[in-house]
């Protein structure tokens, strides 16, 4: 059987070898240079002989197939340019795509990066509470979406003064809209054969990507054109994306993956990409891996999780010999999703981690070193990456030992700051290190281990939900006098929401009202945030200031020591 | 009696898609594939249909594929008695 030459031969001489200017001077940039990424993901791909090659392949949940070139992205997201400009759009204006993975979310986020303007991604299952909450932190201009996310944007509209325009993309009648409301169709707009994109530099601000954290409100990781140089190497070795690779990322562009390599990296090495919108069914997947004969996948330990629930009759029904590299991204890879891909597929998922703030990719399992499963790999070449003390935040040069993981500023894809939060994005860098808020430790052969968050943070299938956002939206309910919300085990996907909850006196639990509750997390802020579990309690663990002891809860869920309790202020 | 398609449909719709969202959803729309229900959500919709007729659903049965359409979960209620 012919097998290919990974891009990455070596791992220890590509680490001896490597610098970012000489990525720089693979894709032809120099300091001062401009840079802007949708010119680096279409235009610069046809100038280097592309222009015919297919850059996305879309199908739809019934099967339809739509395809577009790499010139016909690049005339296509000139066109969104230029209608956002003549909206009186401009550059640093904060452009929202609010859709499912249909094709003018891929190219209009293209087009908006164009025109100099901030693409603001966001996950369509947001509720309106969710959504109003990012889009009023960031004053977004406009919104792109879609007819059936419509109605959650004109729930909040009315609280909305600074957005000023609302672009739907598959309304054709415009006795459908209000004020504020315009249509855009992309099959039928003429295609923008010459466009002057916006000249930004190395750190223009391109993309907001919103993330959650313990405390406050989400923030907005803002990141920058000169992202696109990490995006553009670690495509290229973490995923080894060659010239006739056909690729499927299946993370939704709301979030950080769905951007960074379901768009900027594979394009940037101009590989062709496949797109469905369907929802999971291991049939459909395996269906469309064998339809678009997909060669390289990148999905999540959730998903692939899932896939090992259904079995391996499913996998057998499907042709999945076009497969030649895996790789997953969002929790921690388990081992035995490694053991069972290599069982299943004849080769193992080789798992990544990084996060909204870094970008790209961090610690890798590259394809030319061995796979431990259940490891998340090395440091990325040109990283300088290690796990420093949980309290001291010193680098420990021990092996073995847990710290939190911890990555010394200066890759291209670094954020720059989060939205109007200058302070808490100082508070991300101890001693000179921007600490990554998980715990792993190294083994002696340099591969790192994933522990766990070093803060209360659930990470459900890959995305990380703040308990304070939960537990504020818990508030509203009528039946609730108090709540704390946690992650507990899940197998599927690593952890999912689990509330407590103190009802109100005279309110009686029952399954009904838990059935409401959730229901009413979910549509308020997103199924990402819904408990899935309640557990009705008589009241919450508390220090003496009244502050709720998550960590309490959660180390009584996950069966592990208390710790320090002497600023608890009731009995559990 | 009611009708258990006709209780599941209204659920969904009720449910899962906003207020104003105009798509036709009927007995044989897929759910799951269709993006209308996604596996999260599906935890709630397991839960109406064992606490409204008072039964177990083991997760082995709970697939998206078992969720997948109206029609699919009626036959599956089947099993647990349920028509």
């Amino acid at each position: 059987m012919f097998k290919y030459l990974n891009n990455m031969l070596s791992y220890e001489d590509t680490v001896k070898d490597f610098s970012w200017s000489l990525v720089e001077k693979e894709l032809g940039y120099k300091e001062g240079d401009n840079i802007n990424i949708g010119e680096y993901c279409s235009d610069r791909i046809c100038k280097n002989g592309f222009a015919q090659k297919k850059a996305l392949i879309w199908q739809d949940h019934h099967g339809n197939v739509k395809e577009y070139t790499f010139d016909d992205i690049r005339k296509l997201s000139n066109a969104i340019a230029l209608y956002l400009k003549n909206l009186a759009v401009v550059p640093g204006d904060r452009v929202c795509l609010f859709m499912d993975k249909v094709p003018e979310l891929y190219i209009g986020f293209l087009g908006i990066l164009k025109l100099g303007a901030i693409a603001q991604p966001l996950y369509s299952a947001f509720g309106p509470e969710s959504l109003f909450t990012r889009l009023e932190d960031a004053g977004t201009k406009v919104i792109i979406t879609q007819k059936k996310h419509l109605p959650k944007v004109r729930t909040i509209l009315k609280d909305m003064d600074f957005m000023e325009q609302i672009i739907v993309v598959d309304e054709h009648n415009p006795e459908n809209l209000r004020e504020r409301e315009f249509m855009f169709d992309l099959d039928n707009c003429k295609p923008v054969d010459e466009f002057e994109i916006y000249p930004s530099k190395a750190y223009t601000p391109s993309v907001l990507h919103y993330t959650s954290g313990t405390t406050g409100k989400p923030k907005g990781a803002q990141h920058v054109h000169y992202s696109v140089i990490s995006q553009y190497i670690t495509a290229k070795y973490g995923l080894d994306l060659k010239e006739d690779d056909i690729y499927w990322c299946t993370a939704d562009p709301g979030w950080v993956t769905g951007t960074s390599y379901g768009i900027i990296g594979p394009w940037a090495n101009g590989t062709t990409q496949c797109v469905t919108d369907s929802g999971f069914t291991a049939d459909n997947w395996y269906s469309f891996i064998e339809k678009q004969k997909i060669s390289v996948w990148y999905s999540a330990p959730t998903a692939i999780r899932a896939l090992m629930k259904e079995g391996e009759e499913v996998v057998k029904k499907h042709d999945l010999s076009s497969l030649r590299y895996l790789a997953s991204i969002g929790e921690p890879l388990n081992a035995e999703a490694v053991i069972w891909s290599d069982k299943v597929f004849g080769m193992p998922f080789h798992d990544t981690f990084w996060q909204t703030e870094t970008g790209s990719m961090v610690v890798s399992n590259f394809p030319c070193m061995k796979v431990k499963p259940g490891s998340m790999g090395r440091p990325f070449p040109g990283m300088e990456v290690t796990v420093v003390d949980l309290k001291t935040h010193l680098p420990l040069n021990q092996k073995g030992v847990v710290g939190i993981i911890a990555v010394k500023p200066g890759w291209p894809a670094m954020f720059r700051g989060y939205w109007k939060n200058l302070e808490n994005y100082n508070k991300k860098f101890v001693n000179g290190w921007y600490l990554c808020g998980d715990r792993a430790s190294i083994d002696e052969d340099g591969y790192y281990w994933f522990v766990g968050r070093d803060d209360d943070v659930i990470n459900t299938a890959g995305h990380l939900v703040g308990p304070f956002e939960i537990e504020s939206a818990l508030l509203e309910h009528p039946a609730v006098a108090e709540s704390a919300a946690i992650g507990k085990p899940d197998a599927i996907n690593m952890e999912v929401v689990k509330a407590f909850i103190a009802l109100k006196p005279g309110i009686e639990q029952n399954k009904m009202l838990e059935l409401e509750i959730m229901n009413f997390i979910r549509k308020k802020l997103s199924p990402l945030a819904m408990p899935q579990e309640i557990e009705f309690v008589d009241s919450l663990p508390k220090t003496r200031s009244g502050k709720i002891m998550r960590r309490v809860l959660r180390a009584k869920e996950w069966g592990e020591e208390i710790g320090d309790i002497s600023t608890l202020e009731n009995d559990m | 009696m009611e009708n258990v398609k006709d209780v599941v449909l209204a659920y969904v719709k009720k449910e899962y898609l906003e207020e104003g969202d105009d798509r036709q959803v009927g007995y044989d729309t897929q759910l799951i594939s269709g993006g209308i229900v996604d596996s999260f959500s599906m935890v709630s919709l397991k839960m109406f249909l064992e606490t409204k007729y008072s039964i177990q659903i083991p997760d082995a049965k709970a697939t998206p594929e078992a969720f997948d359409s109206v029609n699919n979960i009626a036959k599956m209620l089947i099993e647990f008695g349920i028509n």
